[in-house]
């Protein structure tokens, strides 16, 4: 028995130290003329900007295998708390930097450049099963998800004349998300208001459950999942003033699908953008992002577009 | 209506009750599997064990999470166990029974019940930020080493309470220190039950989420650590990011995963009932 616990230990103790050696910390150095780049890229931030980070990632470990390219989905506004902290060279972003945390940015002494990556679509959505919407006006939308609706707008005849006396339920994303944030700016005219009494789910496979499931369910999301789900929602089309217009692909792209398009972002450090394998992560994302956006479901951007965002980085680099 | 047939309907009724209750859990673990199994087993292949994340569902493979994994399991058993099995054995054989013991055993086992994600939210500010160690395995090891003291401690008590005081007794009797008692008699008598407990809390440990998100653990890490001060992710994360996904490949890879982290899940437990009974029955006294 005793020789047992001993050996049990030992062993134990062996293997800890085994594990303990060889801290392997790549710092970029390019020696001959292969160049063979190398070194780390911490990226962190959206959810909603993660596919296509993720994606890009996995493309540059083809062209760049030693780099170690790390994605995290803290949020936009969790990645931008580590982006201040200096703790990421990229930010993944579904809304421009807040003024609270440009000065987090500035505390820190550093400095960044905003890149439009890709738009994303928010669509509205509604039950296969419900046969009275076929669009809603921004000012319908805001009457429902307004704060003052709260315990007040309950049934869908509250909204227009016609629909039926049946109670609505709601579902969205939940209040920290970007999409979320980005919707109430949008319908309700201010950041985060928005009533509090409907389905919040950060997950938006919840909500495409939700919805496809009650007849009388009415939500948010982005375009992307709605593309995967279509055989279980129906799409409802949005009045902005100019009429009704379904989000697509082109109605995205052309910015005729107002107000619930938006850019999305990242954010590069400026001392990170010191580093080559970060400058060269950088020009091959804007490279090839207009294809991977429509794979993983966003929309890219125009082409001239993306010339734009190349040139403001080339500028960015130079400056230094 | 006699007493007796009374009793006997009351008795009959508590057994059929007690059998409800007992397929209640077994049916909802049945549907779960079988739920998973359905969607997830097909997709299993070297393949998928061996590759690297992707954005395509049926490029994917769990290699980076499950080798995470397997770090944070080791780095959170060598924290955890001679710590926890050390402050087991300090308040079950040395501490006296002063009001200060019994204030530490009260926190101990409110410790047990506090939600993981504190534990993750002290693990960032301690391990990660005034430590310095970055979203590492390291501070994810550490975090979770944190959550699960309180089971091994609780549990290594329990093992040692269960070791007959006449064993002890005797060995004091026989000149032996109070820690030589321990070393060749007590602990040789429980490790069954410390090692038990052990695995079962480590169990737990490789299914935390929570914690380790908030420690810093990241969604697409497309190399396997080398060493403790690497970045990582593990299974959890890599399940619950795969769910959330719009396409539906991504949910089939889910089940997969789950099934992978189920598999290892029941392996640990079955190293601790092998372990139980192996020592166990040497026992002679």
């Amino acid at each position: 028995m005793k020789k047992t616990t001993k050996i049990f230990l030992g062993a134990a103790v062996i293997f800890g130290l085994a594990s303990c050696g060889g801290n392997t910390e790549n710092t970029s150095e390019n020696s001959g003329e292969q160049k063979i780049l190398t070194g780390n890229i911490k990226i962190d931030g959206s959810s909603t900007v993660y596919p296509i980070t993720e994606a890009i990632a996995e493309e540059f470990r083809a062209i760049a295998p030693e780099v170690k390219v790390t994605v995290g989905v803290s949020g936009t506004g969790g990645g931008f708390k580590k982006f201040a902290r200096n703790e990421t060279a990229i930010s993944d972003a579904s809304r421009p930097i807040k003024d609270k945390e440009k000065v987090a940015c500035e505390e820190n002494g550093i400095g960044y450049v905003q890149l439009e990556v890709a738009y994303d679509g928010l669509a509205v959505l509604v039950n296969p099963a419900n046969d009275w919407v076929d669009h809603l006006t921004v000012e319908e939308l805001k009457m429902i998800w307004e704060p003052a609706a709260q315990g007040v707008v309950m049934k869908w005849s509250q909204i227009r004349d016609g629909f039926p006396d049946e109670e609505i339920h709601l579902f969205g994303p939940g209040v920290a998300s970007g999409t979320y944030d980005y919707f109430t700016k949008a319908i309700c005219g201010e950041e985060g208001a928005s009533r509090g009494d409907y389905t919040a789910s950060e997950d938006d496979n919840v909500l495409v459950q939700g919805i496809s499931t009650d007849k009388y369910g009415l939500g948010f999301f982005g375009l992307a999942y709605f593309e995967e789900n279509k055989d279980k929602l129906k799409l409802v089309g949005v009045d902005g003033g100019e009429g009704v217009v379904i989000p697509t692909q082109a109605t995205v792209a052309d910015g005729t699908y107002q107000p619930l398009s938006r850019p999305i972002f990242i954010y590069v450090n400026d001392k990170a953008a010191e580093r080559e394998e970060v400058i060269e992560f950088v020009n091959f994302y804007l490279e090839l992002v207009p294809e991977i956006a429509q794979e993983v479901g966003y929309i890219a951007l125009p082409a001239t577009e993306y010339a734009k965002q190349v040139e403001k980085f080339q500028t960015f680099i130079s400056k230094k | 209506m006699t007493n007796a047939q009374k009793n006997r309907i009351i008795d009959k009724s508590f057994q059929v009750f007690g059998i409800v209750c007992t397929f209640f859990g077994l049916a909802i673990l049945a549907i779960l599997l079988y739920n998973i199994v359905i969607q997830g087993a097909a997709r299993i292949d070297w393949d998928f064990l061996k590759d690297l994340p992707s954005r395509r569902p049926q490029k994917a493979g769990i290699y980076t999470a499950v080798m995470g994994t397997i770090w944070i399991l080791v780095l959170t058993t060598m924290i955890a166990f001679p710590i926890g099995v050390g402050a087991g054995i300090y308040l079950e054989e040395y501490a006296k029974k002063t009001k200060l013991a019994s204030l530490l055993e009260i926190n101990i086992a409110n410790l047990a019940g506090v939600p993981s994600i504190i534990y993750g939210l002290l693990g960032l500010e301690i391990f990660v930020r005034i430590f310095g160690l970055g979203g590492s395995v390291l501070a994810g090891s550490l975090t979770l080493s944190l959550l699960i003291l309180p089971i091994i401690i609780v549990a290594t008590r329990e093992a040692l309470k269960a070791v007959p005081s006449s064993i002890k007794d005797a060995s004091m009797a026989l000149g032996a220190s109070k820690w030589q008692t321990i070393w060749n008699q007590t602990l040789p008598a429980s490790i069954g039950g410390v090692l038990t407990g052990v695995i079962l809390a480590i169990s737990r440990a490789i299914g935390e989420t929570a914690p380790l998100i908030v420690v810093g653990a990241l969604a697409y890490v497309p190399f396997a650590p080398s060493s403790p001060m690497d970045e990582f992710t593990v299974m959890p994360i890599q399940i619950f990011n795969w769910v959330s996904r719009p396409q539906h490949g991504f949910a089939v890879n889910a089940s997969a995963a789950i099934i992978v982290l189920l598999l290892i899940t029941f392996m640990m437990n079955g190293i601790a009932v092998y372990f139980r009974n192996k020592w166990q029955k040497k026992i002679k006294w």
